[in-house]
């Protein structure tokens, strides 16, 4: 549904992507994760046809961003990652207005938003602008899906929503693959990684790798510890003087310890404690998106 | 054409959604109508003068007192000596100081011809020249009658034929300076808000991040351009029509031609404007940019339009300005349609260069808008 083939843009002179080559397939809800700045917007912007790229080629439902712009246009939903409906207008202003600009009306796709639009019907006449943070992403999704698209391009739609949201969306998304959307979406949040089908890492517009979570994860062939005590910041310091441990960073309370070579939960114990530490805890994890993310970046020269 | 009745109705909503719109377009030019029509006016009044006479003579005196009976000076002060005059002048208290010279009366009588002084403070340019004409024509006829007076003789012999300059003001006998102001404000008005509203519009939809939400649908360039531009005519013509209410009802402005005629080149202005609105409204990036290039086009479109200063006592490369600009147009058939009468045929040359310049700035406009970067 999604093809590119080696996109690069720059902004006066600072590459924004560099040689970008990914594919997404039917159906497929597929997520791009990565910092701000890794260059998400801009593929995005690129694929939905708002910016040319430098370099290389992409193609929407088989047609050329470039050259077949218009008829992408008409196939494709976008939600940018700013709230980008009129804010003086209704929910309901704003949903006729997208609808007619692409010759539907909302009784015709009521079924692809009932779900969602339920949920924003009592405020129905309130103001776009007047919405809470999760409500207006809703109307966001609604508005990029009024006219039945092909493919949904969602910019960061969870960035600066509440956790709740942040799980009903999801859930929404998944609904909407049901109906045979192709879904690209973008994300800083490691976490959300695991709702995707597959999942494209992204780091100062580069894609490092590219695979389905679980795959991802469970290819992180390094052997991973958690650890904690009561003197948080020595622990830092103590555990990156330990030659055995290659990396070292903090996950929540605890502290994730990289290392190639098998490391030894006792061996780790104990070494703390001959440092003083108290209320020791070490224990053995799996390794999670972040992990994979933080080696990856650790990799990458530059 | 549905898509874009919905891009207009959308963009009405928004417009009169807006809490500063409503005044903007009734109260405000009322204000501007009244305030701007009562002070800008052109006569020129109450020059302060300060007399000089070294002479005491009688005619010194006649002299003076015909300069007491007209309207146009306040005598301020009769300084004793040219050096207290100059002072006046100096600490800018008078506009102009008048000298009589000692023997003023002596060498009227020798027939050697008599002279006085007029120093003007010519930094208030209108007051000073002005004024300073009033003057000379009062010490012309003054002479004329002193001729006659004393030496009537002398003046059959040469049989010198006078002539009288007897003028009547066409068109405003009363010279009234509402009746010249308040039309020329009127178009100035329509012009100028017009032209901000558009400026500020399509930038603001950029700021606001929903024209990148637009650029993605199927919406065509000339369904959005068109779509903004119909709802601010009949935002203008609304503007006009407030206008000419007022300007009936508080000045009982004369409305002697056609309002059609007027209407009609409202229109086609207001397309020019629009599109040049548009224009800027394209090459910003922010509100604030726009307003400030605005700015720029409205001052010079103002002070370049004749409606505070004459266009014929421009020189001549500033003349060549005002014809690319909307507002002296439109302050030129405003007058002249009000108050002079003029048919479509007589303002037909305003038209024909207005609509140059609509398709000048709608090809600009629709060409810098851009959906794709």
């Amino acid at each position: 549904m999604i093809v590119t083939n080696d996109i690069s843009k720059s902004y006066a002179g600072t590459p924004a992507l560099a040689g970008i080559n990914f594919s997404v397939q039917k159906g497929e809800l597929f997520g791009l994760i990565g910092p701000d700045g890794a260059g998400k917007s801009t593929l995005f912007k690129i694929l939905t046809t708002l910016l040319r790229p430098a370099t290389g080629m992409a193609r929407v439902a088989g047609f050329d961003t470039v050259k077949d712009y218009r008829s992408i246009r008409k196939i494709i939903g976008y939600m940018p990652g700013r709230f980008s409906l009129y804010q003086d207008l209704s929910v309901l202003e704003n949903l006729t207005f997208f609808a007619t600009v692409f010759g539907t009306t909302m009784a015709a796709n009521y079924h692809l938003i009932e779900e969602i639009y339920l949920q924003l019907e009592p405020f129905k006449n309130r103001r776009a602008g007047q919405l809470s943070g999760g409500m207006k992403q809703k109307l966001a999704l609604c508005c990029a899906l009024i006219h039945e698209p092909q493919v949904l391009f969602l910019d960061e739609p969870t960035t600066g929503v509440d956790a709740v949201s942040r799980n009903e969306f999801w859930i929404m998304l998944k609904r909407l693959k049901a109906h045979g959307i192709t879904i690209l979406v973008s994300t800083p949040y490691m976490d959300e990684a695991n709702r995707c089908d597959r999942i494209a890492l992204m780091q100062e517009g580069r894609i490092m790798q590219m695979d389905t979570p679980e795959n991802m994860v469970t290819s992180y062939r390094k052997s991973l510890l958690a650890v904690r005590t009561n003197h948080f910041y020595a622990l830092i310091q103590d555990l990156r003087n330990n030659p055995t441990v290659e990396r070292v960073e903090p996950f929540g309370e605890y502290l994730h310890l990289t290392s190639q070579a098998e490391m030894d939960p006792q061996l780790i114990h104990d070494y703390l404690l001959a440092r003083g530490h108290t209320a020791i805890e070490v224990k053995p994890v799996t390794a999670s998106i972040e992990d994979v993310f933080l080696d990856l970046l650790e990799a990458t020269p530059g | 054409m549905q898509r874009l009745l919905f891009i207009i109705q959308k963009e009405f909503i928004q417009i009169f959604r807006n809490k500063g719109m409503l005044p903007l377009i009734t109260v405000v030019p009322i204000v501007q109508l009244i305030v701007l029509s009562f002070a800008a006016s052109n006569e020129v009044k109450d020059v302060n003068l300060a007399i000089v006479d070294l002479d005491h003579s009688q005619y010194a005196r006649e002299l003076v007192h015909k300069i007491e009976v007209a309207d146009r000076f306040i005598l301020v002060d009769f300084p004793p000596a040219t050096r207290h005059g100059d002072e006046r002048l100096q600490d800018g208290t008078v506009d102009i100081v008048l000298t009589i010279p000692p023997d003023f009366e002596q060498d009227f009588f020798k027939n050697k011809g008599a002279a006085v002084q007029l120093l003007v403070n010519a930094i208030n340019g209108q007051q000073a020249t002005v004024g300073a004409a009033y003057l000379s024509t009062i010490v012309r006829d003054f002479n004329q009658e002193i001729q006659q007076d004393v030496l009537p003789v002398r003046r059959l012999a040469a049989g010198a034929p006078r002539i009288e300059i007897a003028s009547s003001n066409w068109f405003n006998e009363e010279l009234n300076y509402q009746y010249f102001m308040a039309p020329g404000i009127m178009g100035e008005l329509v012009t100028i808000l017009v032209m901000l509203l558009t400026a500020m519009n399509i930038v603001r939809e950029r700021e606001l991040g929903t024209i990148e939400q637009i650029n993605v649908t199927p919406i065509k360039k000339w369904q959005f351009i068109l779509g903004k531009m119909i709802p601010f005519l009949i935002v203008g013509l609304i503007l006009l029509t407030v206008g000419l209410t007022a300007g009936k009802l508080i000045f009982d402005v004369p409305f002697r031609g056609s309002l059609w005629v007027i209407f009609a080149y409202c229109l086609v202005n207001l397309a020019a404007v629009l599109g040049l609105g548009l224009f800027i409204s394209n090459i910003s990036d922010t509100q604030q940019q726009a307003l400030l290039t605005t700015f720029f086009f409205v001052i010079i479109f103002i002070l370049l339009s004749g409606l505070f200063t004459p266009i014929e006592s421009m020189p001549t490369w500033a003349q060549y300005l005002t014809v690319p600009n909307p507002i002296a147009h439109f302050v030129h058939v405003m007058r002249s349609v009000l108050l002079k009468g003029s048919t479509f045929g007589d303002v037909l040359y305003n038209f024909k260069v207005t609509a140059v310049l609509v398709v000048v700035f709608n090809v600009l406009a629709v060409s810098s808008y851009r959906k794709v970067v």
